[in-house]
C-alpha cells in the first residue's frame, strides 16, 4: 500500500524520525491558514506547495489545466499561497511517474522552506531501505548525490551508491550507522544527527512493516539538521491485520476504481491494455494463460486471480470486472479445478452468464481437473454461446481464432 | 513407454529415499483443528500419507481426524517422532510456527500459510539457518512424492506416479504441468510447491538440485514467474550439473513492470527479473525453455525421447 508524504512523514515522526514539517490541506482556506502557522513557527515568509499524489517527478510535473504551474512550488506570500493552491487543487498534475493522463490532486502540503542559510553548507543525500530478497536481508542504499533520480545515479556513477545489510534478527547496530554518516562526510553535529536519523529510520521501516521506505533528499541544513524533505512509504500490505491505524490511511482514490471494485470480492485484478479478458485460478496460471493469449495473438486485457473457490459469485464478479472495459473482444475463462470441482465451476458460469444476459463477445470456458468432462457436457448443452476447451493448448486455439474473427 | 533414460542405473541400485516425502514421512498437521487443516488433513489421509497427529495451542489431549492433538510442536515429536511437518497456521502466526517446527527438530517443514508479512520471514529463515531443517514454502501447495505421500493442498489425482520431478513457485500451474506430462504419456515422482513470496525457504535452485540427485527420477520441469533471481541462480547451476533434462517456463511474460501479480513475490522490479530475462539465461544454460504454458508436457516427452534415441 503506497502513503502520501504527508502520511509518510506523520508516520516518520513517530519514530523520532525528523522531518520538513507542514500541514496537508485540501481547500484554499485551509493552506492559507496553514501558511500563517508556517509562518509563526518559522519565523520567515517562505514556504514551499508541494502537490500529495500518490507518483513522483512532482517538481518537474506540470498541472494540465495550468500548465505554467509545476506540482511543488516555493511561495513568499498569502497571495502567492492563494494562487498556488488555486492552480493545483481539483487540477491534474502529469508526471514522469503517471503517465499522460496524470492524477487529480486533492491535497496540498503546505510545509517549512529549509533551504535557508546558515553557517554551514546545504547538503542532499539519498537514503532507502528495501527488501535485498537475495540475501533474505533489508539493505539500506544511500548515496551523497540526493535530490536526482536514483536511477540515473545507479547507472551513471555506480560507485556513489552505497548498501548496509543489516543483520534480519538485529537492528541497525551504532557501527553501520557510523559507518553511513561518515560515507556521508559528515562530522560535528551534523554527523551526530545523521546516526541519530538512520537508526530511527530502520527502526520507523520495521516497526511500520514498510516494503520501501525512500527520503530524497535526505537534508542537511544549514544550521547541521539533518531531515526528511521529502518521503516515498510503501507498507507490506500482508502486514496491515497488525497496523489497522496505517491502513485507515489508504486513498482508494489514487487507485485504478476498477481494481478497488475487485478487492471488495477478494478477486486479485490488474487493468492492462490488451483485448481478451481473462479469469484464472491461481496467480501463477493467471499469468500463464496472459503469456498464452499473446502467443495466439490476443493481447492481455487483465491479469485476474479468482481464487481457490472458483463458484458462481466470484464468476459473476469476475465477468463484470472485465466487461467494464471496453477493449474486451473476448474472455477466457481458465479453470484447473483441484479440490473445486469443474462441473461446479461451469455451473457458476452459466449461472452468471444467464444472470448478466446479453453477453455479445466470445467466451472461451476451459475447464481442467475434476469433472472437467462433465463441465464441458454442463457447458455445450447450456444453449449458451460459450465455447468449451478442456487442454489448455484447444483453448489457445479457441483465443486464436476469436482474436482473428475481430 | 518405459522412461528410463537418466543412465544412471548404477546408482539407483542403493536405496535413497524419494524426494522430501515419502510413505515412510511421519507428518504432523500445525493448525490440525481449523478449517483448513481439517479439510487438508482429511484429503491427505486419504491419499495414503502418514498423518501422526497435529498441533493446535490449548487443544492438546483431544484427538482430531482419530489422531492425537498436541499443545506444542516438541510434545508432538516427542509422541509421534514425527519428521515432516505442515502449516496451516493463519499468517499473523505462521512465521512463529515455522520457528517452532524447526525449534522441535522437524526435518521437512511445508508452509501452506498466503499472506505472511515479509519481515516475519526475514527472521524466521534467520532463525532456522544452519539448523537441521528444510523449509519448503511459504505460500506453496506443498510437495507430494506420487503415490506415496500428499502433504499439501494439492489434488492427488493429477500426480500419476512416473519418474518426471516438477519444481514450481505456482498452485495450479503446478497441476497443470503435471497433468499435461501425465497426459503426454509419462508420470511425476515427486512435485515440489516452493511458493511465490519474496523470501521463502527453499530456492528454485535447491528444488532442482534435489530432483537431479534422486534416482526416483528421470526428468525435471521447472516452472518460474517474474520478480528475484531464483531461476537464473538454478540456471548458472544447472549449466554444469545438467545430468537429466530440464524444461523450463516463466509466468509473466507479459506482466508489466512494478505491478505485483498475485503472488507477493510476483513484481518486475528491473531488467533481469523479467520473463524475458530469465528465460534468455535458461536457454542459454541449456534449459528446454517453452513458450507457451500449453507445451510444457508435450516438450517433456519429445526431449526424453530424444534422449533415448541418442542413446541407443
Amino acid at each position: 500500500m503506497n502513503l502520501h508524504e504527508y502520511q509518510a512523514k506523520e508516520l516518520l515522526k513517530r519514530y523520532n524520525v525528523p522531518t520538513q514539517e507542514g500541514i496537508a490541506v485540501d481547500n484554499i482556506d485551509g493552506a492559507l491558514n496553514a501558511y500563517k502557522q508556517i509562518s509563526v513557527d518559522t519565523g520567515s515568509k517562505f514556504a514551499v506547495v508541494k502537490a500529495q499524489i500518490h507518483a513522483g517527478g512532482r517538481g518537474k510535473g506540470r498541472m494540465k489545466e495550468v500548465p505554467d504551474q509545476s506540482g511543488v512550488s516555493v511561495v513568499k506570500s498569502a497571495d502567492d499561497v492563494e494562487r498556488v493552491a488555486k492552480n493545483i487543487l481539483g487540477n491534474t498534475l502529469v508526471t514522469i511517474q503517471t503517465g499522460e493522463a496524470g492524477k487529480k490532486v486533492s491535497k496540498i502540503l503546505i510545509a517549512q522552506d529549509m533551504y535557508y542559510d546558515g553557517p554551514s553548507e546545504r547538503k542532499e543525500f539519498y537514503i532507502s531501505i528495501l527488501l535485498d530478497r537475495a540475501k533474505k536481508q533489508n539493505v539500506i542504499m544511500y548515496s551523497t548525490e540526493g535530490g536526482m533520480d536514483i536511477e540515473e545515479v545507479a547507472h551513471n556513477t555506480p560507485e556513489k551508491i552505497y548498501r548496509e545489510w543489516v543483520h534480519p534478527n538485529m537492528p541497525l547496530q551504532p557501527f553501520q550507522a557510523r559507518k553511513i554518516a561518515f560515507n556521508f562526510g559528515l562530522s560535528g553535529d551534523a554527523f551526530k544527527n545523521m546516526v541519530k536519523f538512520v537508526t530511527n529510520l530502520y527502526n520507523a521501516y520495521v516497526g511500520l512493516d514498510c516494503s520501501m521506505l525512500e527520503i530524497n533528499p535526505l537534508f542537511k541544513s544549514a544550521d547541521d539538521k539533518i531531515l526528511a524533505v521529502d518521503c516515498k512509504m510503501n507498507l507490506d500490505d500482508n502486514a496491515l491485520m497488525r497496523h489497522h491505524d496505517l491502513a485507515d490511511m489508504r486513498d482508494k482514490s489514487e487507485e485504478d476504481p476498477t481494481e478497488v471494485e475487485a478487492g471488495e470480492f477478494n478477486l486479485n485484478y490488474v487493468k492492462l491494455d490488451g483485448n481478451v479478458g481473462c479469469m484464472v485460478n491461481g496467480a501463477g496460471l493467471a499469468m500463464a494463460t496472459m503469456d498464452m493469449i499473446k502467443l495466439a495473438g490476443g493481447e492481455p486485457a487483465n491479469f485476474l486471480d479468482v481464487g481457490g473457490t472458483a463458484n458462481a459469485q466470484t464468476v459473476e464478479a469476475g465477468f463484470r470486472i472485465i466487461l467494464k472495459d471496453p477493449n474486451v473482444k473476448a474472455i477466457l475463462i481458465n479453470i484447473f479445478g483441484g479440490i473445486v470441482r469443474c462441473d461446479r465451476v461451469a455451473a457458476g458460469v452459466i449461472e452468471a452468464y444467464n444472470k448478466l444476459g446479453n453477453i455479445n463477445i466470445p467466451i472461451i470456458v476451459r475447464l481442467q481437473g475434476t469433472n472437467a468432462e462433465q463441465a464441458k457436457e454442463l457447458i455445450v448443452n447450456s444453449g449458451l454461446k460459450v465455447q468449451s476447451a478442456i487442454l489448455l493448448s484447444e483453448a489457445a486455439a479457441l483465443v486464436q481464432k476469436a482474436v482473428s474473427a475481430n | 513407454m518405459e522412461a528410463h533414460v537418466s543412465g544412471y542405473s548404477d546408482q539407483s541400485t542403493y536405496y535413497i529415499m524419494a524426494v522430501l516425502v515419502n510413505k515412510n514421512s511421519k507428518v504432523i498437521v500445525q493448525g490440525f483443528t481449523g478449517t483448513e487443516g481439517t479439510f487438508h488433513a482429511s484429503q491427505m489421509i486419504e491419499y495414503g500419507t502418514n498423518v501422526v497427529g497435529g498441533v493446535t495451542p490449548a487443544k492438546g489431549g483431544t484427538k482430531h481426524l482419530d489422531r492425537p492433538v498436541f499443545n506444542t510442536v516438541q510434545d508432538a515429536v516427542t509422541a509421534t517422532g514425527a519428521d515432516v511437518s505442515i502449516i496451516f497456521v493463519p499468517p499473523a502466526f505462521a512465521a512463529d510456527a515455522i520457528m517452532e517446527a524447526a525449534d522441535a527438530g522437524v526435518k521437512v517443514i511445508i508452509c501452506i500459510t498466503e499472506g505472511i508479512p515479509v519481515q516475519d520471514m526475514v527472521k524466521a529463515r534467520d532463525y532456522i539457518k544452519g539448523r537441521d531443517c528444510r523449509l519448503i514454502g511459504p505460500n506453496c501447495p506443498g510437495v507430494i512424492t506420487a503415490g506415496e505421500a500428499k502433504v499439501g493442498i494439492m489434488p492427488g489425482f493429477v500426480f500419476t506416479p512416473g519418474r518426471i520431478g516438477v519444481v514450481s513457485k505456482s498452485g495450479t500451474l503446478t497441476y497443470e504441468a503435471a497433468d499435461q506430462v501425465v497426459k503426454a504419456g509419462l508420470g511425476i515422482s515427486t512435485a515440489i510447491g516452493i511458493g511465490g513470496d519474496p523470501i521463502i525457504g527453499t530456492t528454485t535452485k535447491e528444488a532442482v538440485e534435489l530432483l537431479m540427485n534422486d534416482p526416483e527420477t528421470d526428468g525435471i520441469i521447472m516452472i518460474g514467474e517474474i520478480g528475484g533471481n531464483m531461476e537464473a541462480e538454478a540456471a548458472n547451476w544447472l549449466k554444469s550439473n545438467m545430468r537429466k533434462p530440464v524444461v523450463g517456463f516463466i509466468a509473466g511474460q507479459t506482466a508489466p513492470p512494478g505491478r505485483r501479480m498475485g503472488h507477493a513475490g510476483a513484481i518486475i522490479g528491473g531488467a533481469d527479473d523479467t520473463a524475458a530475462a530469465k528465460m534468455k539465461i535458461m536457454r542459454e544454460c541449456g534449459i528446454h525453455v517453452v513458450d507457451s504454458p500449453a507445451n510444457i508436457g508435450i516438450t517433456m516427452a519429445q526431449v526424453l525421447n530424444k534422449e533415448a534415441v541418442a542413446a541407443n
